[in-house]
């Protein structure tokens, strides 16, 4: 096989570069030195009787600290990061991390301080939670926040129960939640989590939630709808009007996932559209690092007949009497006779907020309205750069509109003609050292490739990413083997992941 | 196992599942069709011996390595038998479907359920 | 422009042309004009990034870190010392940016690490499966109570009034919507009581050390939920665990437990992770993120997302939990910490927090006014009570730059004075002689302040 691929390798491939840390101890080897003992030292025995203590201690790697810092240097290599190049990964909006937020966030005065510190001596910490609640129900139109849910399935978690709580306080006890067949997998196992029957609506064929199915299936059994505007086809729901009236006409609250905030802050908010609950993603839209897989944040958003259900502790302001005139005072409040109660310990991720903060006070308000138009530019862009290119013909856009921040393409007809799947586009943009787009979601399109641009990338990026695209395209016209067996020039290639299923090896022996 | 392939001798269901029936009992699997959708088999739960199943009804989950699929009783009864073969092997449900690669076998409790089922034709007909 | 978008207007010319539209307002125009936003967010507008760090930095010096007092509090997180090692490497572009690893191929790197720290958590709780991590720890024990039902089916949970009261609200919200109760299994001298286990309890929740610092006899707890078949799940702290027999010898079946102390930030809570390890039998239903090992085409060992049938993006509604993120950074930081420990080091650092909690905790009792509240063994973390309102004590101490610990009165009715003391390695004796001498004399002044008010 001979296929190479262009551009600078950016990865070091050494023969030990596959050791584990284990492999590397060495009996002996070191990196903490503890501080010399200086009470008196008391018989273990006396201290924790033996029947308590395990025999052997925990088979933990004996390294150095240099070895460490090799290690994971050279472990770090391996990975593609945004950081090192394009991302276009389609509904997680990998958009530029402001290295500030680092910053700030190390300071020592969020990043040490104890989530039970007396809230008196914590009035940065939450003025700061408090502010932005603020902000974030100013972006939803929604007025009351809770920054408690550590993910957006935790905020979807929060949401269902909320809407629990809402139906059982008027004495109502439904059992159905409705969710759109495009719907990502949290929102149906979300459902479940928290006791309903999930039952799936249909999308019509310009790529809105099917009217005539909602109807039909909008009974006063169902106690929610879940959806996410743009849709997770990166359009825009244009019947929201309607759907609001249907859903609300049956007494059922409206659900919000934020996952595809980035096409509208600023220009619409969920809230307006008749919306009850929103959660936000602040690993998304807000710029929180990804982190190779968390942490994040799910922030919720909720209307005034949703709020008296809200987590506990919520963060609040209150005007300090006594103090001096009119001096605000922020607090935790635990005293919330309705509210679902806690869905974690403490009051949030927030080394999360601190970042988050520090965006919407980078940004503003006009700095987020543009956010959404060049996130929608820059996708629109290259949708025409791609056909432009010829690619469309070989991955057609699933539907015929404009889109929104996203945009999906099939890979039907190129599995036809050019005897490659989405998945060997996939691997062979590997090669290119470039993030390929998400892959086979949403379900309802086939060979599905869910391409999310954002706006921090500039357009000379676009225009490569398109031409590689059809270069790739062209290549596979010639032999598609090659695609078929890539990647090749990453730090291994495609892998077993059958093998691993079938025989799981979970740690090291 | 490579091409399609739905043997004249068996009966089909529309979930995937096929019944070979031998007497008053039959043995159940899944179908070409559903294998190939599911991609490479990697873990099969065997029902316990002696619960029963519904014609219709699940009764186990078939998972590969980006699917789950239920599984669906061609016709009820109770399982006299599961393939232990699976446990080691789940990937014979792929490389042969009607033979090795079965799944339970079941008493039946109504053989004249049969009827309900499609022959090869019909089932190849309705993919 | 803002400072991380580059559209200069020459760049949105020829976009516009190229996408065949007129001006940006053109791309919105599928939505309804009635949902249109037509005036600027009610936000303030945006700031030099100077402007944003004096802001923040504003912010955090009206907050009392660990910095600015000697703390005792812990309750479930601690004031550790996080080698700079640690930080130098969650910082890493490589480590902090990517997604989630779904192209295993260029995210070898992650999945190494997820490995290597699902084996030292495996070492830890004594358990062969460890997932990759999950939120925090109390959304970790309603996590493990949903694996529970799942895989019995019954009806409550028994959970130990030993449990993070966190921890059982947070299992409490979630129980409702299942339908489930959760009942309590009392203390009886800060120990948990072995309750009554019908057929119908889904799983016994304990945790270790408990909420009061105690040391807990697991196997006779274990020993009786297991003959009636229900699950038992055990929320653990897990540095005392390098000293402490492992939740999996005692037969524990799923092991779960607050990550902070391991290498993470205080961060006023958040983010941590949260460990989640289960035996064999339960691998299959195990929530959240797993890395496993496997070969690529040219027989090279590497690491991929596995078993994720059991996850939100294929199995969907029947998901195993809705948990699509995890704690990636938090448990590489976790990893990188218990690296730098090592085998011998987390039985030293273990074994000094246990020799100078003894010393506090005898300190601490010596004093009039201060019993104890319960005679369990303890690892880095002891209760006592005071004979004077503690929350004014504690304001006291305050005074004089010392944090003593957590009022334990606020979760524990019945234990009104009751105060939680914490200790890591950073606690030094001078300071626990300080703590003790602040705290002698705030007791002191409490009550003669007290019988002054009575006279």
């Amino acid at each position: 096989m001979s296929a190479t691929r262009p551009g600078a390798r950016w990865f070091t491939a050494a023969a030990d570069d596959e050791l584990t840390i284990f492999e590397r101890s060495r009996e002996g080897r070191r990196a903490f030195v503890a501080p010399e003992l200086d009470v008196p030292r008391r018989p273990l025995d006396e201290l924790l009787p033996g029947e308590l203590r395990r025999a052997e201690s925990p088979r933990l790697p004996e390294v150095s600290e240099p070895e460490i810092n090799r290690h994971y240097n050279r472990l770090s290599k391996r990975n593609f990061d945004l950081d090192t190049g394009f991302y276009p990964l389609g509904s997680c909006t990998m958009k530029h991390n402001p290295k500030l937020h680092e910053r700030v966030a190390a300071l020592p005065g969020h990043a040490k301080l104890h989530p039970l510190q007396d809230p008196a001596r914590a009035q940065g910490a939450l003025e700061l939670m408090w502010q932005l609640q603020q902000a974030l129900a100013e972006i939803a139109g929604l007025p009351h926040v809770s920054l408690q849910p550590s993910a957006g399935s935790h905020g979807e978690l929060a949401g269902v129960l909320l809407t629990r709580a809402y139906h059982e306080d008027r004495g109502e006890h439904r059992t159905k939640v409705l969710t759109p067949d495009t719907a990502h997998g949290t929102n149906p196992a979300t459902v479940t989590m928290a006791g309903y029957e999930v039952v799936k609506v249909g999308t019509d064929e310009r790529g809105n939630v099917d009217l005539d199915d909602l109807r039909a299936k909008a009974d006063d059994d169902v106690a929610c709808l879940m959806l996410t505007n743009p849709s997770t086809l990166g359009l825009f729901e244009t019947g929201i009007d309607e759907v609001a009236r249907i859903v609300h006409g049956i007494g059922a609250t409206l659900y919000y996932d934020g996952a595809n905030l980035n096409a509208i802050m600023g220009i619409c908010r969920p809230g307006d559209m008749g919306f009850d609950i929103v959660h936000f993603n602040l690993h998304k839209s807000f710029t929180q690092p990804h982190g190779g897989g968390g942490p994040g944040a799910g922030p919720i958003a909720v209307s005034d007949r949703i709020e008296p259900f809200l987590p506990r502790p919520q963060v609040v302001r209150r005007e300090a009497s006594g103090n001096g005139a009119g001096e605000a005072y922020y607090d935790l409040d635990h005293e919330r006779p309705k509210s679902i109660g806690r869905l974690r310990g403490f009051q949030g991720n927030y080394g999360v907020f601190v970042r988050s903060y520090a965006y919407i006070r980078s940004l503003g308000a006009a700095g987020l309205k543009e956010v959404s138009e060049v996130a929608v530019l820059n996708a629109n862009y290259l949708l025409a750069r791609l056909r432009a290119e010829g690619v469309l013909d070989q991955l057609p856009v699933a539907y015929d509109r404009l889109c929104m921040h996203e945009f999906v393409l099939s890979g039907s007809p190129m599995k036809r003609d050019l005897k490659i799947k989405t998945l060997d586009l996939a691997k062979r943009l590997l090669d290119h050292g470039v993030h390929p787009p998400t892959v086979y979601f949403p379900l309802i399109v086939d060979e599905a490739l869910l391409v999310e641009p954002t706006e921090t990338e500039t357009k000379e990026t676009l225009d490569g990413f398109a031409e590689v695209v059809a270069e790739i395209l062209r290549e596979a016209r010639e032999d598609p083997e090659i695609a078929r067996g890539a990647p090749y020039t990453t730090p291994v290639r495609r892998l077993d992941e059958a093998a691993a299923a079938r025989n799981p090896v979970l740690r090291q022996p | 196992m490579a091409e399609p392939s739905y043997p004249g001798e068996l009966l089909y269901h529309s979930e995937h599942d096929w019944a070979r029936v031998d007497g008053d009992e039959a043995a159940f699997g899944i179908t070409w069709y559903a294998q190939d959708a599911l991609g490479e088999v990697v873990f099969f739960e065997s029902p316990k011996v002696g619960s029963s199943v519904t014609k219709d009804e699940p009764y186990a989950e078939i998972e590969s390595v980006k699917a789950v699929s239920d599984v669906f009783a061609p016709l009820s009864g109770e399982i006299v038998a599961v393939n232990d073969r699976l446990s080691d092997s789940p990937e014979t449900v792929n490389e042969d479907p009607y033979g090795d690669g079965w799944l339970v076998r079941v008493k039946l409790s109504d053989p004249s359920e049969t009827e309900q089922l499609m022959d090869a034709a019909t089932y190849e007909a309705s993919l | 422009m803002t400072q991380y978008t580059s559209a200069t207007d020459a760049d949105r010319a020829q976009m516009l042309d190229a996408i065949g539209v007129e001006s940006i307002e053109d791309l919105f125009a599928e939505i309804p004009e009635r949902l249109r936003l037509r005036r600027p967010l009610a936000l303030d507008q945006g700031l030099a990034e100077q402007e944003v760090y004096e802001e923040l930095r504003e912010l955090a010096a009206r907050n009392v870190s660990t910095e600015d007092e000697i703390s005792f509090l812990g309750a479930g997180m601690y004031d550790h010392y996080i080698p700079a090692l640690v930080d130098s490497i969650i910082l890493r572009s490589e480590f902090l940016t990517p997604y989630t690893p779904y192209q295993p191929e260029i995210s070898q790197g992650g999945l190494q690490a997820m490995f290597e720290y699902q084996t030292a958590i495996s070492e830890l709780t004594g358990l062969p499966v460890s997932n990759a991590s999950v939120y925090e720890g109390p959304s970790a024990v309603a996590a493990a109570g949903y694996v529970a039902k799942l895989a019995n089916g019954r009806t409550r949970f028994i959970a130990s009034r030993g449990v993070h009261p966190h921890s059982r609200e947070t299992l409490r919200t979630l129980a409702h919507g299942w339908g489930m109760a959760v009942d309590e299994a009392p203390l009886s001298d800060g120990a948990t009581e072995l309750p009554e286990i019908g057929e119908d309890v889904s799983a016994v929740i304990v945790q270790q050390p408990n909420f009061l610092g105690a040391v807990e006899r697991l196997e006779p707890i274990v020993e009786a939920a297991h003959r009636t078949g229900a699950l038992v799940i055990c929320a653990c702290d897990p540095l005392p665990l390098a000293l402490l027999k492992s939740p999996g010898e005692c037969g524990v079946d799923i092991a779960v437990g607050e990550g902070q102390t391991l290498g993470n930030r205080l961060d006023f809570g958040g983010p941590s992770f949260g460990l989640f390890a289960v035996t064999d039998a339960l691998m299959r239903r195990i929530p959240g993120r797993i890395a496993g090992e496997t070969r690529d085409a040219d027989g090279r060992r590497g690491f991929v997302l596995t078993l994720q049938t059991r996850e939100q993006h294929i199995r969907r509604e029947r998901a195993t939990s809705n948990i699509c993120t995890a704690q990636a950074l938090n448990a590489l930081a976790g990893i990188v910490y218990l690296s730098w420990l090592g085998r011998r080091g987390i039985v030293e650092l273990v074994e000094l927090m246990l020799q100078r909690t003894g010393y506090a905790r005898d300190r601490l009792q010596a004093i009039d006014g201060v019993v104890p509240l319960h005679g369990q063994p303890v690892v880095r973390e002891f209760a006592v009570a005071l004979e004077a309102p503690v929350e004014a004590v504690i304001r006291r101490c305050r005074e004089q730059g010392i944090n003593p610990g957590y009022p334990l009165g606020r979760d524990y009715p019945e234990f009104e004075n009751g105060l939680l003391v914490a200790l890591t390695e950073r606690r030094t004796r001078d300071q626990i002689d300080r703590l003790a001498e602040v705290l002698a004399s705030a007791i002191a002044s409490e009550r003669s302040e007290l019988a002054g008010a009575r006279t």
